[in-house]
């Protein structure tokens, strides 16, 4: 509102020339991070992760040992059911062979980090393949490939991890992600083409149309990147998801065997065996991957409702 | 006494963090009984929050509501939501803009008429249904007693306004309130349902609250006319008295940007400049002058008051003279 | 209605071929295979050869499929490997199939029960502190992998409070009748009072666990939904009627924000059998969940096979039973 004289004046000169267009033509893009930048739900997301990864990033650095070195493997009794207490040099003390487990969860973290990220990537990468197919050519490739999604669609996503999870040879980093991945792609898939479809009939689709632009960059140019903000929230959420499933594979015996390199989600899964007794070395990757995934959805979740243009105001 | 007194009647809206906006500034009406009263402005101008302050709808937290609203003598404002309750829809019925949305969806339109009946009335089902089909009857609705069975998604926009119509009616209110009743409608249909609403206040004694941006409806439709501008009443005029000679500059932009079929050929249009959103406040000036074409120097320093004159309420410090070309 | 009904059925049949055949070249693309799983990795090249032989694993697997295709339409699944070896597979699915639907149906209940009315409460309370530690408290629901939180329940409540059972269906030694499989049911068929109460103590803390991420998104889904039906202009016109707020609340605000709850309801009971998998192996409680865990780790093509098409299946009829139910609400979409 206008309060001195001064602006009043100018105010009416404003009006006259009738030059307005400054405040009516703010993007999306640009009003969502202004509702993001006070929403609290997304500051708190966003400091978890920033956290996380600047400790994934730093922690050959901050991690005080060798997260593979077994050095209290003496303080380790099968027999007795003993692990190291936390210790001098050792705050959160030992694992199962002894290795220093402060500095496992903080190397753990890169791994965690990576099976997040490189999951979501391939699910991206898969449904933004399937749907844009679809979403695009429409007709029987549409048809086929989401009867294909639908059948991916009918067993729950879990299930669907874990029976991909156990397909494979040798089981790894890599088969863990892979499993965890192949679940999100039908998920991605219907995502992209729903949102393409829409567009397909909207006004400047139609538009472009009309102008003669050829289908390909109507396609790139104009339908994908309007789809796109309910895909990167979704990417938020699969984040977390991923961690989550990666875990849980890990329980059900499906994870990487190979313990060397820790992630948080497999020292969780083999601290089962011990965590009646020992219930510590499962708290501390289970607090981890809950603050993590909790961050990411927080973030996914601030990202939904700051994208839905019925809260824009 | 006047059926309804609305006296220097103030909303402010209050949201955490940010400044408070002064919805409505002090408004003072007067309806009699049976009379047909017109809330005339463009949208933003405190319109339909002085009806819902009247009603007794407006959120309770972070809106405060100031002045005095007289029904039958009684105070609104501060009456308890029980007695609210216990009014709205017995004394004081309400229409809103947009049919489809204001009705329920998964609710037939015959739940949605009795259940006012059975509410205030303390109807039973059946008798309700009898009544709800006489009322569908009486606003124009053919073939009520299927009606009653439907959903609003079967019927027409019009049809459903004639539904509301019916709902806000059940009851035999004094007082109607009908908030842009035909805006969200057809042309036909509007001039149908404005025909209906007349006709009914016409038969039923009911007063009428008329509230628009159109002056079109006001035009066939309303005794008296009141014109609101920032949440202030601007002028206020009989019908005939305000079309025949708008004073206020507003009442006159209001009016020249109306298309007439009469006009001599080749005459222009005259939208007025900017938007509701140019204001500056009223206590520090007229809120009209950055888009008042007839502004003087005053007009940035000193509020204009409502004043009497020539049988009208104006707050102008520099009326219009001439008349309309007509 | 009907025709729509038959077509979504038939749809459902459509889908669970596909899967089967899906399923059945890709569990013969497991490693290790039920041969090793049975002898172990020492067994001698003729005895592997058997096993193969006899479990007719050495056909191709278009053959294999045939044959299953044929012996399943006379509801011959095989015999399982791993999980109760030479049991039928169908035995062991029907053995364990009450066990996972009273377990699923307890934690389903849970859910709704407290999510409704609890997301409710907090749209009406929209900013307050009960609204955000509901909000915050469904956001770490589902941060939470299920199985840690199960070991947390089964620590805290049967490891170091001793208030109920850590494991099982029932107390051994107790020697109840069955009539139903479902244990609570039958104890209170057979006015087994004590049988009855040992087999819902029992189910708490699977029941408990498996319900947090159901009741975490119904509480936030119910939530969403009463927010955006009170903005909505019926609500309001609902308010300018004078009614009472009972009937404005079961009339105009519940019945329309209940239209996406209930899909989520349905997606989620769809889903309840993967959330079971991990639930039941923490409390070792012998359903279909735990099935298909040891089956996993056992390679038992035959159990799997079949538990994963009828995981398939309930999620399908599900979503079904969830369209259906949406015409009963919303009148909108009976016409179509």
């Amino acid at each position: 509102m206008v309060t001195t004289r001064k602006e009043r004046v100018d105010a009416l000169a404003r009006m006259s020339t009738d030059d307005r267009e400054g405040e009516a033509g703010v993007s999306l893009a640009v009003s969502a991070w202004r509702r993001l930048r006070r929403n609290p739900v997304f500051l708190v997301g966003a400091a978890i992760i920033g956290t996380f990864v600047v400790v994934a990033l730093l922690s050959p650095w901050l991690a005080p040992h060798d997260p593979s070195e077994w050095m209290l493997a003496d303080q380790v009794s099968k027999a007795r059911n003993e692990i190291p207490p936390p210790q001098p040099g050792h705050p959160l003390g030992g694992d199962q062979v002894g290795r220093d487990l402060l500095s496992r969860l903080l190397v753990g973290s890169q791994q965690t980090l990576m099976v997040g990220v490189f999951a979501t990537v391939i699910g991206l990468g898969g449904g933004l393949v399937l749907g844009t197919l679809a979403g695009a050519i429409g007709g029987w490739v549409d048809s086929a490939v989401m009867r294909l999604v639908d059948v991916m669609l009918s067993i729950p996503s879990l299930l669907a991890a874990v029976s991909i999870g156990a397909l494979f040879a040798r089981p790894s980093q890599f088969t863990v992600i892979l499993a965890v991945a192949i679940v999100q792609i039908p998920i991605f898939a219907r995502l992209l083409r729903g949102s393409m479809l829409a567009q397909r009939n909207s006004d400047h689709v139609l538009a472009a149309r009309a102008l003669g632009v050829r289908p390909r960059a109507i396609v790139f140019r104009h339908m994908l990147p309007n789809s796109l903000g309910p895909v990167i929230v979704q990417a938020t959420l699969v984040l977390a998801v991923a961690i989550i499933d990666a875990a849980a594979l890990s329980f059900l015996g499906l994870g990487n065997p190979d313990d060397s390199v820790p992630e948080w989600g497999q020292m969780l899964g083999n601290a089962q065996t011990v965590i009646d007794s020992h219930p510590n070395l499962a708290f501390w990757p289970a607090g981890c991957i809950i603050a993590v995934a909790l961050g990411f959805t927080l973030v996914g979740e601030s990202l939904r409702d700051a994208l839905d243009p019925k809260n824009r105001r | 006494m006047a059926l309804l007194e609305v006296t220097d009647l103030t909303v402010v809206f209050q949201r955490r963090g940010e400044a408070p906006f002064t919805a409505v500034d002090g408004v003072s009406f007067a309806v009699e009984e049976g009379q047909t009263v017109g809330l005339v402005g463009e949208s933003g101008c405190g319109k339909s929050v002085t009806s819902l302050a009247i009603m007794g709808l407006l959120p309770r937290r972070g809106v405060r509501v100031s002045g005095s609203v007289r029904f039958e003598g009684a105070e609104l404002l501060t009456e308890s939501p029980r007695q609210m309750r216990d009014r709205r829809g017995r004394d004081l019925g309400m229409v809103f803009q947009d049919p489809l949305s204001s009705l329920n969806p998964v609710v037939s339109i015959g739940i949605q008429v009795t259940e006012v009946l059975e509410r205030h009335r303390g109807m039973s089902r059946s008798k309700a249904m009898r009544v709800a089909a006489e009322l569908l009857d009486q606003v124009g609705i053919p073939d009520p007693r299927r009606r009653l069975d439907e959903y609003p998604h079967q019927l027409s926009g019009g049809m459903r306004q004639r539904a509301l119509i019916a709902m806000a009616l059940a009851c035999q209110p004094r007082l109607l309130i009908a908030d842009e009743p035909t805006t969200a409608l057809d042309v036909t249909i509007q001039a149908q349902i404005l025909a209906l609403l007349s006709q009914l206040v016409r038969d039923t004694g009911t007063a009428l609250i008329m509230i628009t941006h159109d002056l079109g409806v006001v035009a066939g439709l309303c005794d008296e006319v009141n014109v609101l501008y920032a949440g202030r009443v601007v002028e206020r005029a009989a019908r005939h008295e305000l079309f025949a000679r708008p004073r206020h500059p507003y009442t006159h932009g209001l009016l020249s940007s109306i298309p007439r079929l009469d006009a001599p050929r080749g005459e222009r249009l005259v939208p007025i400049r900017g938007a509701v959103t140019d204001n500056i406040p009223w206590t520090q000036g007229c809120a009209f002058a950055p888009r008042c074409p007839n502004v003087l120097e005053k007009c940035l320093d000193v509020t204009p008051e409502m004043e009497e004159d020539d049988g009208r309420l104006l707050r102008c410090h520099n009326p219009v003279r001439q008349e309309v070309p007509a | 209605m009907l025709r729509y009904t038959v077509r979504r059925l038939l749809q459902l049949l459509g889908v669970v071929l596909v899967l089967s055949m899906l399923l059945f070249g890709w569990l013969r693309l497991l490693p290790g295979g039920p041969v090793s799983a049975l002898l172990g990795e020492r067994a001698t090249e003729e005895s592997r050869r058997q096993l193969t032989a006899q479990l007719g694993l050495d056909q191709p697997i278009f053959v294999q499929y045939g044959k299953f295709l044929g012996r399943a339409l006379s509801g011959d699944f095989g015999s399982s490997t791993g999980v109760q070896p030479g049991d039928a597979a169908l035995e062991v699915f029907l053995q364990r199939f009450p066990a996972t639907l009273e377990l699923s149906f307890f934690a389903i209940v849970l859910a709704v029960l407290f999510g409704i009315p609890l997301g409710y409460l907090a749209a009406r309370r929209r900013g307050t502190w009960l609204d955000n530690l509901g909000v915050v408290g469904s956001l770490v629901g589902v941060a939470v992998p299920v199985f840690f939180l199960a070991f947390l329940l089964k620590y805290v409540f049967a490891v170091e409070l001793g208030w109920l059972p850590a494991s099982g269906r029932q107390t051994g030694g107790i020697d109840a009748t069955r009539v139903t499989g479902f244990f609570v049911l039958d104890g209170l068929l057979t006015r087994e009072w004590d049988a009855a109460w040992d087999a819902l103590q029992h189910l708490v803390l699977p029941a408990m666990a498996l319900a947090t991420i159901p009741f975490a998104v119904v509480f936030r889904i119910t939530r969403a939904a009463v927010l955006d039906v009170l903005d909505e202009d019926y609500v309001r016109t609902a308010e300018s009627k004078g009614l009472t707020t009972p009937v404005i609340r079961r009339r105009h605000v519940l019945r329309n924000a209940m239209l996406p709850v209930v899909t989520t309801i349905g997606l989620q009971t769809g889903a309840l059998l993967a959330g079971a998998v991990l639930t039941e192996k923490v409390f070792a409680f012998p359903g279909l969940g735990e099935a298909l865990a040891i089956g996993f780790e056992r390679r038992d093509y035959p159990v799997l096979q079949l538990l994963i098409i009828v995981a398939a299946m309930v999620y399908v009829l599900v979503n079904l039973v969830v369209d259906l139910s949406y015409a009963v609400i919303d009148p909108r979409v009976r016409v179509r």
